[in-house]
Formats: C-alpha cells, structure tokens, sequence
C-alpha cells in the first residue's frame, strides 16, 4: 500500500436543509493516528463527523459543500459514488448496532454478505477470525460464532461492530461517541483496542469525555456554537497534549477546564 | 370510622392488608348473588341460565360494592366493581366468539364425519350430480376455487402492496417524491373503505370492457376484485412494519458501503419479515372469505374448475351463501339418485343447510392453516434476541 495521505477539509459547510449547522472546517487530519473531535452537545462535531463518509446525506435534505480529500480523492466531487466512499471509511456509531436477524459470525462478515460478494468458507473463517481478534473479542466469542450478535453485553456488541467495520478493511474509521453508553471496563476494552488499530488506520472519534479524548488521541478538535440556531465552527486543532495543556483559544480553555457549558 | 385517628397506623401495610377480603369471601358472594337471582327468576316463572348470569352479574356488582364498602372502604370498592366490569366486558367480548366457534365445530364437524359415502367425503367430492335431498357431495370444488382464487389475489397484491410500503418508507423523504407519497397515502386510506361489493363490480366492469360476451365469468376476475380489498391492507401493514425497523440499522448497512436497495432487500426487509408475513396473513383472512364480489365475478358451478381463465368457479363463501339460501330439502322418497354417476343417496331435509355448516368449517379450518404457516415463518424468521 502506498504511504497514507493525510485527510484534507477545505471550507466545509453542512447544511441540514436551509439550516447551517456546521461553518466553514479546514483542517488536515493526520493519517495512522486517533483524532478527537470534543465539544459540547449540538455543536455540530458528530455531524462533521458524518461528512467524512458522506453519512450525513442518509438524513432527508441535508448536503455539505467543500471539499474532503481522502488519499488525495475528493470524496465530494461529481460523480463519487457515497457506497464507495463507505468502504473505504467505515462508522462505529454510539448506539451498538448489530444486525439483529444475524449470528456473531453474520454480523462480521456482513459488509461482505449484504453486497453479495461470494466469499469462500476459509477465506470467510479467515477473515471472521482476524476481525474478530482485531476488535479483542476473538477469546470471548469463539466457541458461540453461531449464536445471535444481539446476545452478546453492550460492551462486546460495540466491539463486535467494530469487528465489522474493520472487516471490510477500511482506510479510515470513524467513531460517534463508541463508548457512551458502555461502563468503565467496557470503555477500557475499547479504548486499548483504539490504541492497536491506529496502526493501521486512521481513526477519527467524537467523545464527550475529555479524559477519552486525552487517553486515546494524538490530536484534538474542539468544537463550539455561539448560540442556539448559529452554526458550529472548529475552534482549535491541535496536538492533544498541546490542547489539554496550553490551549490558545480562551473557549477551549474553559471547555476543559470546566468554567463553561 | 376511626381512620382519621389512627392515620400512621393505616399507612402501614399490616393494618391495610387486614382490611382487604380474601377471595373466598368474593367468591360466597357471586354464589350467593347467582341464587339470589335464581330463586327471584323461579318467583316470577322465567328461569333460565342467560337470565341468571345476567342478574346474578348485576346483583353481584351491588352487593360487592355494598360488602366492600363497609368491610374495606371506598377506594377498594371502587376497585372492586370496576375489576368486575373488566370481567365482564371481556366476557361479553369473548362469549360471540367462543359460541360462534362451537357452533360451527358442532354443526359443520357433524357432517364432515358423518359424511357418506365414507368419512371426510366431505372434503374430497364435488356437488357435481348432487340433487334435492342427497345427503352426500362436498366442498372440494368449492375449497380449490377459493385457494386458487385467493392464491392469485395474494400474488397480485402482496407485489403491488410490499412495493408501495418500500416507496413510502424508504424512497419518499423529499421533493416531488413526497407529496406522490402524500397522495398514495390518501387513496389507500380510501380504498381501504371499499365496500367489497363495490370492488366485485369494478373487476367486473374492467374485464367486461374487453370482453365481446357479457355473461362471461372466470377465476381472474374475482382475484382482481379481491386484489383491490388486499393491496390497502397489505401497503397499511407493511407500512408499519417497515417503520419499525430502527434507523440504526440502515445506517449500519450504509456505513458498511452496502447500496441502498441492497440495504431495503437484505437488512429491512429480513428484519421486518414477521411483522410483514402476519400482516399478509390478515389481509388474506381478510379476502379469503369475502361473498359479494365472487357472487358477481366468478359465480357458482358443482364441479371442479382448475382454469382461472375459463368460466365460473365455485368458492366456499358463495358456496355457504348458495346452500343456506337453498333452505331445507323436500324429500318424497328415501332416497336420491345422482344423476351424473348414479350413486344411490338417503334423502336428509336438512342436507343443504348441514353443508352450509360443514363448508364454513372448513373455510375457517383453511384460514387456522393459514395463520399457522405465518406463525411458523414469523417464528423461524424473526431476530433472535436470546443467548
């Protein structure tokens, strides 16, 4: 594989039908490492975030304008196909969603089955087994590939659709707030298993939690709104340590310190 | 009372819990409220059991409320009465049902058995040749002109109603899409108010306006005319199904780079098909035992018809319809000749109306059958939750 280009956001606008939601993003997001996005709610972060697959488009009437290079490709240009897009830049969302009707084994393998590419048996156990071990969930599944995705605990859920998410070997993976709604060890579990997949790709996650955000991440974005009803904006972009310690936005600061929100 | 003055006492749940009557108190007095109204039905002379379960209920709600008054207070007897209108409601609702049900085994499940010339006759012979009093023929014309009438029905609608669901769930968010979903929902919310009889006259019309003979009938035509009854109800409940399904898991799919009719085909689709197969089911139990509109499309024969193109066709609701209204039978000798094959039959007076019965049962039997398969599929099909 040729070397990782980073992602490249020039003068992003997100719209959700007349509505400006998010103004105005540049910023270059490094490849083969995590990337925080921080924020608080409703300033638009997880809908920049959905921009980077072209995700946000799914809802009725919402567009983006700008352009989002990834690999040197701009994801927006005429004639991009958004399934191609989503391919190459897989989505964790918050709510642990795996497909209800499918076994462990199903769901993994899912990006493969849902667009009925064939897949021979060894290719597909081989491919369920490093998945699965990609996601730390190989030990504890092993003996049940067969039973419901949905038996499983939320925290193994969520790492299950991680699993299917790497499975169809993405480039990038984005995460809207992956740990929200798991506990502490849970959240532990994931947070390790970021820290090994930023070896191989590039991760872009949106926490509410600064401590996640300084855990895992090697840059951080802070988002903020001025006000109900006025557009989000990328306030500061930088190294993570940079951030938490000596911000240079006065807003950053009292987001993190607390004296704000 | 002196429940003003030992308020914290009331409070507590022993004291409360020695107010409350145990049912067997509850019980003595629906007993006794039934022979109470018992002895005062026998004193004016009209003793009979409708007539005490009604009294009996009316004056148990009385002294329940009397007796629960003064022992429990008013709160509990309040309680009481409406838990034994509850009751009531329910059994009124489930009394035609029930009744209805045993009628139809009794009458129509004596005839089946009983059926000449061997048992379940019934279901494997025709009316062809069957005259006056015979007490013999059976249901089978009947049984496969409604399966394959209702078969081609379903294979009509179930394509049309699932496709306009898709549209109206998945593909009509914006723009021009939106206000054509606005208006296939108003004319399905309409045509889910056609009298059945109306939709009888309109596959008529539509096929006698090709047609240079206008006394032609044939199997097609009914199916058109109870496709127009099942396309509503099957957009109406698929419609609901597929909303059912969370957003999430559309999402999931896309996210995965799966196109978005694979999205609808494999992941919607697979997730709601219980819900979809019931809702199916209902639309066919629905039609499946509609009279007026095969009374005017496809008419009525005594033999078998497997064409669904080529002329009348018997159907077991009009088959009911037919029988009851042919009444009971005049037999002046004991027996009856077929006058196709010349089987000898005893002559029954009550012949016609038996099979009236007989066919009902085995409408509803096909419709049990029916519901029984969607139970199967939605069982086998459905997410699994468990570990």
């Amino acid at each position: 594989m040729a070397a990782p280009q980073p992602i490249t956001v020039e003068d992003l606008n997100i719209y959700y039908g007349d509505f400006l939601a998010v103004e105005d993003v540049n910023v270059t997001i490094q490849p083969r490492s995590v990337t925080a996005l921080i924020g608080p709610s409703g300033c638009g972060k997880s809908t920049f975030l959905r921009t980077l697959n072209r995700m946000h488009e799914v809802i009725p009437g919402a567009y983006a304008k700008g352009t989002v290079e990834i690999n040197g490709e701009n994801i927006y240009a005429q004639g991009v196909d958004p399934v191609n897009v989503r391919r190459r830049v897989g989505m964790v969302f918050q709510k642990a969603n795996p497909f209800p009707t499918m076994s462990i084994r199903d769901n993994v393998l899912a990006g493969v089955k849902l667009n009925n590419r064939r897949i021979s048996k060894r290719d597909a156990d081989e491919l369920v087994e490093s998945s699965l071990k990609g996601a730390n969930l190989w030990n504890e599944v092993k003996d049940r590939l067969d039973k419901p995705g949905m038996g499983l605990s939320g925290g193994q859920q969520q790492r299950l659709c991680i699993a299917r998410t790497i499975a169809v070997r993405p480039e990038v993976v984005l995460m809207d707030e992956p740990c929200s709604a798991l506990d502490p060890i849970s959240t532990l579990a994931i947070e390790d298993l970021i820290h090994e997949l930023k070896d191989n790709y590039t991760i872009v996650i949106v926490t509410h939690n600064m401590q996640q955000a300084s855990r895992v991440s090697d840059r951080t974005g802070f988002f903020n709104i001025a006000g109900t009803g006025k557009p989000g904006h990328l306030i500061e972009f930088d190294d993570t340590e940079k951030m938490f310690t000596n911000p240079e936005n006065k807003q950053t600061e009292d987001y993190i310190s607390g004296r704000f929100g | 009372m002196s429940t003003a003055t030992t308020t914290a006492s009331t409070l507590s749940g022993a004291r409360a819990a020695e107010r409350r009557l145990p049912l067997w108190h509850l019980l003595l007095t629906g007993a006794a409220s039934l022979v109470l109204a018992a002895l005062i039905l026998a004193t004016f002379g009209n003793l009979s059991i409708v007539g005490v379960i009604l009294l009996g209920y009316v004056l148990h709600l009385v002294v329940t409320y009397v007796y629960s008054r003064v022992r429990e207070g008013r709160r509990w007897a309040a309680d009481r009465v409406v838990m034994l209108l509850v009751i009531g409601a329910f059994a009124i609702a489930l009394f035609p049902l029930l009744s209805l049900l045993w009628k139809v085994l009794v009458e129509g499940g004596s005839r089946v058995v009983k059926a000449a010339p061997h048992p379940l006759a019934f279901w494997t012979s025709d009316m062809s040749g069957v005259i006056g009093g015979a007490d013999a023929g059976g249901v089978l014309h009947a049984a496969i002109g409604t399966l394959l009438i209702t078969f081609w029905a379903s294979v009509i609608s179930i394509p049309i109603g699932l496709f306009t669901a898709i549209f109206l769930v998945e593909y009509s968010s914006t723009g021009w899409k939106r206000t054509l979903a606005k208006g296939v929902t108003f004319l399905v919310d309409i045509m889910t108010g056609i009298p059945s009889i109306v939709a009888g006259l309109f596959g008529l019309a539509l096929f006698l306006a090709f047609m240079p003979d206008q006394s032609v009938r044939m199997g097609i035509m009914g199916s058109v005319a109870l496709s127009l009854l099942m396309i509503p109800t099957v957009v109406r409940s698929s419609e609901e199904m597929l909303r059912l399904v969370p957003l999430d898991l559309r999402e999931a799919a896309y996210a995965l780079g799966v196109p978005k009719w694979l999205t609808v085909v494999r992941v919607v689709l697979r997730t709601s098909i219980a819900g979809l197969t019931t809702g199916i089911t209902l639309a066919i139990a629905r039609v499946i035992g509609e009279t007026a509109p095969l009374l005017l499309t496809v008419g009525m024969v005594t033999g078998i018809n497997w064409s669904m193109f080529d002329g009348r066709m018997a159907t077991l609701p009009t088959f009911i319809n037919q029988q009851y209204r042919a009444g009971s039978a005049q037999c002046r000798t004991d027996t009856v000749t077929n006058v196709v094959n010349g089987d000898v039959y005893s002559c029954s007076v009550t012949t016609n109306i038996d099979r009236a019965w007989a066919a009902a049962l085995t409408l509803i039997v096909i419709v049990m059958v029916l519901n029984l398969i969607a139970r199967l599929i939605s069982h086998y099909f459905s997410p699994k939750l468990s570990r």
